[in-house]
C-alpha cells in the first residue's frame, strides 16, 4: 500500500509580510513514517498549522483528492487529518479512557451524547492496548508520565480514525526506552496510515523515517530517502551550521 | 462516601432526602415569612445550577446571568398584570400601572401575555433562544475567557438601562403589586406555600438536569472544551455548539427562576436583573464551588442569606464586604466550600503516608 492520502501543492503562508511558509510541495503517502525536520523557525509547525486548518494559506492541499482549503478545522479533522501538538495537549482533568472516547465519538448524535457512556467502545478498549496504557483506563491524563501523554494524544488520533497523522515532535522529553516504543508504535500505525513526524532528533529520524524532507527559512531544502537527504551537501550544510548547538542541547537533555 | 455519592443509588438517596427537607421538614420549621424568603433564595439557587454548568463545566463565566433572569421575571410579571387587569376591568384592560401613566390603549406587545400557555410557552424559549443566537454569535467568532465575561456583563448592564427606559414595562419602578398567579390569590398564605413547592420542586429538578448532563458523554465533552478547546476542534467537533448548549440551558434555568421570582417576592424592577445581581449570582456559585454539582446551590443560598441579613444591618458595607468575599475565594479557594473537604483530606493524606483506601 503506498498510495497517496495527501497533497500540497505551493503551500505559502504569509504572516503580516513574513513568509514563514514559502512555497512548499509535499506528498503523504499511506504505509510510510514521513519525517519533516530543518532548524527552528523552518516552518514545519507552520505547515502543519496550514494543513490542518489553524491558519490562512495559499496553495492547495488534497486529500484523496478532495480540496482541504477553505475549511473548517474540524471540518478538516473529520476528514481524517489528525495533528498532535508541539506540547502534548490532553484533557487533563478527565481519565484516558474519556479522552479517547471523546476522540472516538466526533460522529455522536444528540441523542447518545446526551446519555451516559455504558461500556468503553471496542475501538477505545484496543487503542488503549496499543499505545500501551491498557491499565490506566481509569488514570487522570494530567498525572500521566510525560511520554504516556504523548502516546495518549497519539491514540486519540488513531480512535478518531485519522488516516493522515501529522505528529509535532512525538518523542519530545522521551527517554531511550519510550523513544524505541514510540518508533516502533509509528510503523505500526503507518501500516494503514500515511504518517508525518516532525522532529529534531537525526538519531530517531534516521531509524524510522521512510522519506525524510527538510524545510529551511519556509522553503524545501531538500527530499528523498535518509541516505539521500543526509548526502546532500545542503543540508550538511544547514545543519553542519547547528550541529554543535544542536549536540550540545541533546547533551544538555541527556 | 465519594463513591457511593457518584452511584445510582447515592444520587436517588440525596434526591430522597433533599425532596424531604424541602417538601416536609422546612415547612414544618419555618413561618410563611420564612418560607417566602427560602423560596426567593432558591430562585438565586436556580440560577446557579445553570451558571455551574455553563462556568464550572464549561469554563463560560456568565457574569451577565441578569439578562436571562430578567426575561423570565418580565414575561411572567407582563402575564400577572394581564391577569390582573382583567380580573379588575374585563378582556383586553390596560394595566394599574399604565392607567396612572394616561396609557389609554394596550400596547400591542402585551396583548399575548393574557394567555398563561403563551406566557409559559414565551418563558421557555424566548431566553432560550436568544441565548442559542448569542452564544452561537460569540462562540463561532472565538470569544472566550475574559472577553467573554465582560460583554456578558455588559449586555446585563444595558439590558438594565434598557427597561428602565420603557415606560410601558414600569420603568425605573419595574412591575409590582400582583394579585393573581394563574388563578390563584397570591396573598393567600396556602397559596403562597404552593409557589415555595414549585420553586422547590423546580430546584430539585434543575439539579437533576445539570446531573445527568454532567454524567453524561456531553458533560465529558464539555469539560474538555473548557480545558482545550483547541484539542477538541481538532478531533473533528464544532465546540462553539457544545459551549452554547451549556449557555442555553444556563439561560433557561435563569429565566425559569426569574419568572418563579416575580409572584414569590411580588416585584421585578432593573435593580434586581442589572449588574450588581449578575455579580451575586455569581459570587454564591464561586463560594459554593463551581465545579460541583450541589456547590453552587449551596453558595447561592448561602450568599442570598447573608445579603439579607447584613444588608439589613450594614447596607453599604454588605456591598464592599461581596466584591472582598468574591476575590477572596478566587484567590486563596478557587474550588469554593465544597472543595474543602478534599483539601482537607489531601492535607491529612499528606501528613500520613499510609492512607486507608478500605473506606474509600
Ligand atoms: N502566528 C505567528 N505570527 C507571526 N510569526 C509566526 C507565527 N507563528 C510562527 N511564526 C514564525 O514563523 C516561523 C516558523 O515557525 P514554526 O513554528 O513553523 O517553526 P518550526 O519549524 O516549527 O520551529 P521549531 O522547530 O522551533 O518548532 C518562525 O520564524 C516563527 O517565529
Ligand atoms: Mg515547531
Amino acid at each position: 500500500m503506498n498510495d497517496i492520502a495527501l497533497t500540497c501543492k505551493n503551500i505559502e503562508v504569509d504572516f503580516e509580510g513574513f513568509k514563514a511558509v514559502g512555497g512548499v510541495d509535499l506528498e503523504l503517502r499511506r504505509g510510510e513514517v514521513h519525517f519533516l525536520i530543518g532548524p527552528n523557525g523552518a516552518g514545519k509547525t507552520t505547515l502543519v498549522d496550514a494543513v490542518t486548518g489553524l491558519v490562512g494559506y495559499t496553495g492547495s492541499v488534497l486529500k484523496d483528492g478532495e480540496e482541504l482549503r477553505g475549511k473548517k478545522v474540524h471540518h478538516i479533522a473529520r476528514k481524517g487529518i489528525g495533528r498532535t501538538f508541539q506540547t502534548a495537549t490532553v484533557f487533563e482533568n478527565l481519565t484516558v479512557a474519556q479522552n479517547l472516547d471523546i476522540a472516538a465519538g466526533s460522529g455522536r448524535g444528540p441523542w447518545s451524547l446526551l446519555r451516559r457512556r455504558r461500556a468503553l467502545p471496542a475501538a477505545v478498549t484496543d487503542t488503549m492496548e496499543r499505545i500501551g496504557l491498557a491499565d490506566h483506563a481509569d488514570t487522570l491524563a494530567g498525572i500521566l508520565a510525560h511520554g504516556q501523554k504523548q502516546w495518549l494524544e497519539i491514540g486519540m488520533l488513531l480512535v478518531g480514525d485519522a488516516d493522515v497523522l501529522l505528529l509535532d515532535e512525538p518523542i519530545a522529553g522521551m527517554g531511550h526506552d519510550e523513544r524505541e516504543t514510540t518508533g516502533r508504535l509509528l510503523h505500526d500505525i503507518a501500516a494503514e496510515r500515511a504518517v508525518a513526524v516532525v522532529e529534531h532528533d537525526m538519531d530517531f529520524m534516521r531509524a524510522n523515517a521512510s522519506r525524510v524532507t527538510v524545510l529551511h527559512g519556509g522553503t524545501i531544502l531538500a527530499a528523498g530517502s535518509v541516505d539521500e537527504v543526509s548526502a546532500d551537501p545542503k543540508v550538511q550544510e544547514v545543519y553542519l551550521g547547528t550541529s554543535d548547538h544542536k549536540e550540545a542541547a541533546d547533551a544538555a537533555a541527556a | 462516601m465519594s463513591k457511593f455519592l457518584q452511584s445510582r443509588l447515592g444520587a436517588w438517596t440525596g434526591f430522597a432526602a433533599a425532596a424531604i427537607g424541602l417538601f416536609a421538614v422546612a415547612p414544618l420549621i419555618m413561618s410563611g415569612f420564612r418560607l417566602g424568603l427560602f423560596a426567593q433564595f432558591i430562585c438565586y439557587a436556580i440560577v446557579a445550577v445553570g451558571i455551574g454548568l455553563a462556568w464550572g463545566r464549561g469554563g463560560m463565566l456568565t457574569l451577565g446571568q441578569g439578562v436571562y433572569f430578567g426575561m423570565g421575571a418580565y414575561l411572567m410579571a407582563m402575564h400577572l398584570k394581564m391577569a390582573d387587569a382583567e380580573f379588575r376591568n374585563g378582556p383586553g384592560a390596560v394595566p394599574d400601572f399604565m392607567e396612572l401613566a394616561g396609557v389609554r390603549e394596550l400596547p400591542a406587545y402585551w396583548v399575548p401575555f393574557a394567555s398563561p400557555a403563551f406566557t409559559v410557552a414565551a418563558i421557555l424559549v424566548l431566553p432560550t433562544a436568544v441565548a442559542v443566537l448569542l452564544g452561537l454569535a460569540v462562540f463561532k467568532r472565538r470569544v472566550k475567557g475574559a472577553y467573554f465575561a465582560i460583554l456578558s456583563q455588559a449586555l446585563a448592564g444595558a439590558f438594565a438601562i434598557f427597561l428602565i427606559g420603557q415606560q410601558t414595562l414600569g420603568g425605573f419602578n419595574g412591575l409590582s403589586y400582583f394579585r393573581y398567579f394563574f388563578g390563584f390569590a397570591i396573598n393567600d398564605p396556602v397559596n403562597q406555600q404552593m409557589l415555595y413547592f414549585i420553586a422547590a420542586g423546580v430546584l430539585l429538578a434543575v439539579v437533576a438536569v445539570s446531573l445527568q448532563l454532567r454524567r453524561s458523554r456531553y458533560g465529558e465533552l464539555l469539560v474538555a472544551v473548557r480545558d482545550s478547546e483547541e484539542r477538541v476542534r481538532f478531533l473533528g467537533y464544532d465546540s462553539a455548539n457544545i459551549k452554547v448548549v451549556a449557555y442555553a440551558v444556563a439561560a433557561l434555568f435563569a429565566s425559569v427562576a426569574g419568572a418563579l421570582f416575580v409572584p414569590v417576592v411580588g416585584i421585578i424592577s432593573p435593580a434586581s436583573i442589572g449588574i450588581v445581581p449578575s455579580i451575586m449570582f455569581i459570587l454564591g456559585v464561586a463560594i459554593g464551588g463551581r465545579g460541583t454539582l450541589l456547590g453552587p446551590v449551596i453558595g447561592a443560598l448561602a450568599v442570598a442569606w447573608a445579603q439579607t441579613t447584613l444588608s439589613e444591618q450594614f447596607p453599604s458595607a454588605w456591598t464592599y464586604a461581596q466584591g472582598l468575599l468574591f476575590v477572596v475565594v478566587i484567590a486563596l479557594l478557587p474550588g469554593g466550600i465544597s472543595s474543602i473537604p478534599a483539601l482537607a483530606r489531601r492535607i491529612r493524606v499528606k501528613n500520613r503516608p499510609e492512607p486507608v483506601e478500605a473506606t474509600a
